[in-house]
């Protein structure tokens, strides 16, 4: 029979059941404490303390092995490469390794700054190849490998011997040898709090002066006309009304040239190609070719040029991405190729009928 | 040309009656001085009258015969009828506004996943950027997340930094108490190309790794309570993401405490967009954008900072003595002119409403002044409101151009009372190559032709 006295009394006690539950906290029910195993699966970051670092060692040699088939291919056989990324190796001298601070850093005519001239932390390395490299592959290499790699990076700056084994017993000593180890300050007001010291105020303020202010404006830096369509044609960058236009910057750059246009809309991409150029981001082809560019190997519409007129084109292209290959195009190698079939035909098909976008 | 093409509004004369005499004779007199000396010499030429008024002052709204084409014929879709509801189920925008696009820079990155593609600030109104133009910034491609099967997991560095490390479905994410707000996101190297010298023509490429949206979320501190931090020992946090580079940042104890970061699901009233890191990511008000980790999968309290690459390797600032500022994330304050801007054409002499874009990562913008003369004169602009902590904040002020060569600057002081510097400024101290941090005051030269374009004062 009802009751309203019984009803009452059980929801009190569901009411205290579920707080035990909750620990007390305010939103009961919401988060479930996290399994050791999922734990393990997730927690891989290395702190510069190496506080994560799992065990294990890797060679040099087997570093180099583990380099030259999965690494290389971006970043250059000795890590010098800066075709697809910013080189990893070079800048830094013997000299260094003895101050921690990479001497050409001061030097603003020296191009460009390669990864070992920066990184201040080994764990930074072995972090980053652990969590997200190789760069199509992320997350694939065995714990050894990835000290193997960091061994053989660093072997390739001249920080490592030849035959070193860099394992989590010695990898603080690795530490110390890093040539930009002491290159990095934290005294700047960038950071809010107080943790890493900073600064008490910005390092740079700017004027408040409001008329007659001590200036003298004088251009000194503008694009010069050769860049003027560096971007495309400005015009077809800016909406077709308001206050302005944008410049047509397809044409000369003559004053009597600036005529804004009327219409000026890119002629959209067909179906077919979007297709195909889909597919080809999607099995990450584009990793590695541009549609009109080089990146690793050839771009789309290279290809169409030189294989599109073959009578067999359709065949020829279709068994070059499943098996791969090199020689044709340099000697770097392009990997054989799993993609459904249908998929490799789409491709094969657009690249063989010219790869317009 | 037939009535029908006929453009709306003004008429461009045809090029050979573009120019005046006058006009002719300044384009001979800068073919033999070059063109390098012609804009060199633009703005002082003109103040002492030299060169006459050229070009696109000619462009008048044109009335033929009986009048407007456009009002005396009726259009189409004045005597048909339009289409139906729900088609498509979701909006896009006209057909005519194609030309808005977000674009990566040329030449900028060797690969489309690893790569930025900047918003088109020139053709933005107020402070919200629309979600489709949000600007860009992915370390290893961008995906589509199944949200049913994305997870949150918060950790401790050792097994005493919280009670209980969790893990949190999107369902639950979604019940908890929840904030929205406004702020704007900044890439640290946003202006970046820029420090040495001119590199790029209009304001999306100089400032458009720049976007404002509201953003609706959890605090993290919520998060932490419930998992039982303990506050003391836990002065940094990790965040790190669920895509194949699996970001990482140290995000800064004060804006936690603060409340002010938010684990955020939503983005202008929908949820985030795939590239924006659907359906989870850190928002980090007034920090630089690689902090805003997105596919957020992880955060983990801790009693160090972390190092991570993108903190170790990239995203240092680097100073002329050699040393890289290291966990440098405010953005600081800063200012653009979006209209006019860089790559642009006046159509005509006369009134222009200069607007633009102010923002800081310490606070409040408290006003903007805006130079037409280089930096010699200001004026102060009006602030749009509502004006909101390290949330854009739009600006706009009268202008009558005269048809003579200006520059055209922005200033911005916020309400801790930094005020932006220029470019000469920022050299004295920070030097031409640290890449990030970028806040100089940019200056466009508006020339007698009325294009507008991108350039450095000394």
């Amino acid at each position: 029979m009802f009751s309203w006295r019984d009803l009452v009394t059980s929801a009190a006690l569901l009411l205290a059941t579920s707080a035990t539950l909750a620990q007390g906290t305010a939103y009961p029910g919401l988060g479930r404490p996290a399994t050791p195993k999922e734990l393990a699966a997730w927690d891989i970051d290395v702190r510069p303390d190496f506080k994560g670092l799992p065990k294990g060692s890797g060679s040099v040699a087997r570093g180099q092995q583990v380099w030259e088939s999965q690494c290389a291919s971006c970043h250059g056989i000795f890590g010098e490469s800066g075709e697809v990324f910013n080189p990893i190796v070079g800048g830094t001298t013997a000299a260094d390794l003895q101050t921690g601070h990479v001497a050409r850093l001061k030097d603003s005519a020296y191009p460009g700054r390669t990864t070992l001239m920066k990184a201040s932390t080994v764990s930074t390395l072995w972090d980053y190849i652990n969590r997200a490299m190789p760069w199509t592959a992320p997350k694939s290499l065995s714990t050894d490998d990835v000290y193997a790699v960091t061994a053989y990076v660093l072997n390739l700056g001249g920080v490592l011997p030849d035959d070193f084994v860099m394992s989590d017993k010695n990898i603080g000593d690795v530490q110390k040898r890093l040539p930009n180890r002491n290159g990095m300050s934290t005294r700047h007001a960038l950071w809010p709090g107080k943790e890493l010291g900073g600064a008490p105020k910005p390092d740079v303020q700017g004027s408040s002066c409001m008329s007659n202010c001590p200036v003298e404006p004088k251009v000194v830096s503008f694009l010069p006309d050769f860049a003027r369509n560096a971007h495309g044609n400005l015009a077809e960058q800016n909406r077709k009304v308001g206050a302005q236009r944008g410049v047509n910057t397809a044409t000369a750059g003559a004053p009597g040239k600036t005529t804004p246009e009327t219409n000026p809309t890119k002629a959209e991409p067909s179906p077919a190609s979007q297709a195909a150029l889909a597919l080809a981001q999607k099995h990450t082809c584009t990793a590695c070719h541009g549609v009109s560019n080089r990146i690793v190997g050839p771009g789309f519409q290279e290809i169409a040029r030189k294989h599109a007129s073959r009578p067999d084109a359709l065949a020829y292209l279709s068994a070059k991405i499943r098996a791969g290959g090199s020689g044709v195009w340099g000697a770097i190698p392009m990997p054989e190729q799993t993609l459904p079939e249908e998929d490799l035909k789409a491709i094969a098909q657009w690249l063989a009928t010219g790869a317009n976008p | 040309m037939d009535r029908d093409t006929l453009p709306p509004g003004r008429l461009i004369k045809a090029p050979e009656n573009f120019l005046t005499p006058e006009g002719v004779s300044a384009v001979r007199t800068e073919a033999r001085q070059g063109r390098r000396n012609f804009i060199r010499s633009a703005f002082a030429a003109a103040a002492t009258g030299v060169v006459a008024p050229a070009a696109l002052a000619q462009t008048k709204p044109a009335v033929a015969g009986d009048g407007d084409p456009h009002i005396l014929q009726l259009p189409e879709h004045s005597r048909g009828l339009g289409q139906s509801v729900a088609s498509p189920g979701y909006g896009a925008p006209s057909k005519h506004e194609a030309n808005v696009q977000r674009r990566p820079s040329p030449g900028l990155t060797q690969t489309t996943q690893a790569s930025v593609s900047f918003a088109p600030l020139q053709s933005l109104f107020g402070i919200v950027t629309p979600s489709g133009l949000h600007f860009e910034r992915h370390h290893q491609g961008w995906w589509d997340i199944d949200p049913t099967q994305h997870r949150l997991m918060v950790n401790g560095s050792d097994d005493k930094m919280l009670k209980t490390p969790k893990v949190f479905t999107m369902d639950e994410l979604m019940r908890l108490p929840s904030v929205s707000r406004f702020h704007f996101i900044e890439c640290g190297a946003n202006t970046g190309m820029e420090w040495g010298n001119v590199a790029v023509p209009t304001c999306q490429y100089t400032h458009g790794m720049l976007s404002c949206s509201e953003f609706t979320g959890v605090p993290l501190r919520t998060l932490l309570e419930l998992c039982g931090a303990d506050w003391k020992r836990g002065r940094f946090v990790l965040a790190e993401g669920a895509d194949g580079s699996s970001m990482t940042r140290t995000i800064p104890m004060a804006l936690i405490e603060s409340g002010e970061v938010i684990v955020a699901y939503g983005q202008n009233g929908e949820m985030l967009r795939p590239e924006q890191g659907y359906p989870l990511r850190l928002v980090v008000p007034g920090v630089q954008g690689v902090s805003w980790v997105k596919y957020l999968r992880r955060l983990e309290l801790g009693d160090k900072p972390y190092g991570t690459k993108d903190e170790s390797i990239h995203y240092i600032d680097l100073l002329p003595d050699g040393q890289h500022r290291q966990y440098s994330s405010i953005q600081e304050v800063k200012s653009v002119v979006t209209t006019p801007s860089g790559g642009q054409t006046l159509l005509d002499k006369g009134y222009y409403n200069v607007s633009g874009l102010a923002w800081s990562g310490r606070g409040k913008v408290k006003r903007v002044d805006v130079s037409v003369d280089g930096g010699r004169n200001w004026r102060q602009a009006r602030l749009e409101g509502p004006v909101m902590a390290k949330c854009l904040t739009r600006f706009n002020i009268d202008w009558v151009w005269d048809g003579k060569p200006a520059l055209v600057q922005s200033r911005a002081t916020d309400d801790t009372g930094h005020v932006q510097a220029t470019s000469t400024q920022l050299r004295a101290v920070r030097g031409t190559r640290s890449i990030y941090h970028n806040n100089a005051i940019q200056t466009w030269l508006v020339e007698e032709s009325g294009e507008v374009k991108n350039v450095q004062l000394a």
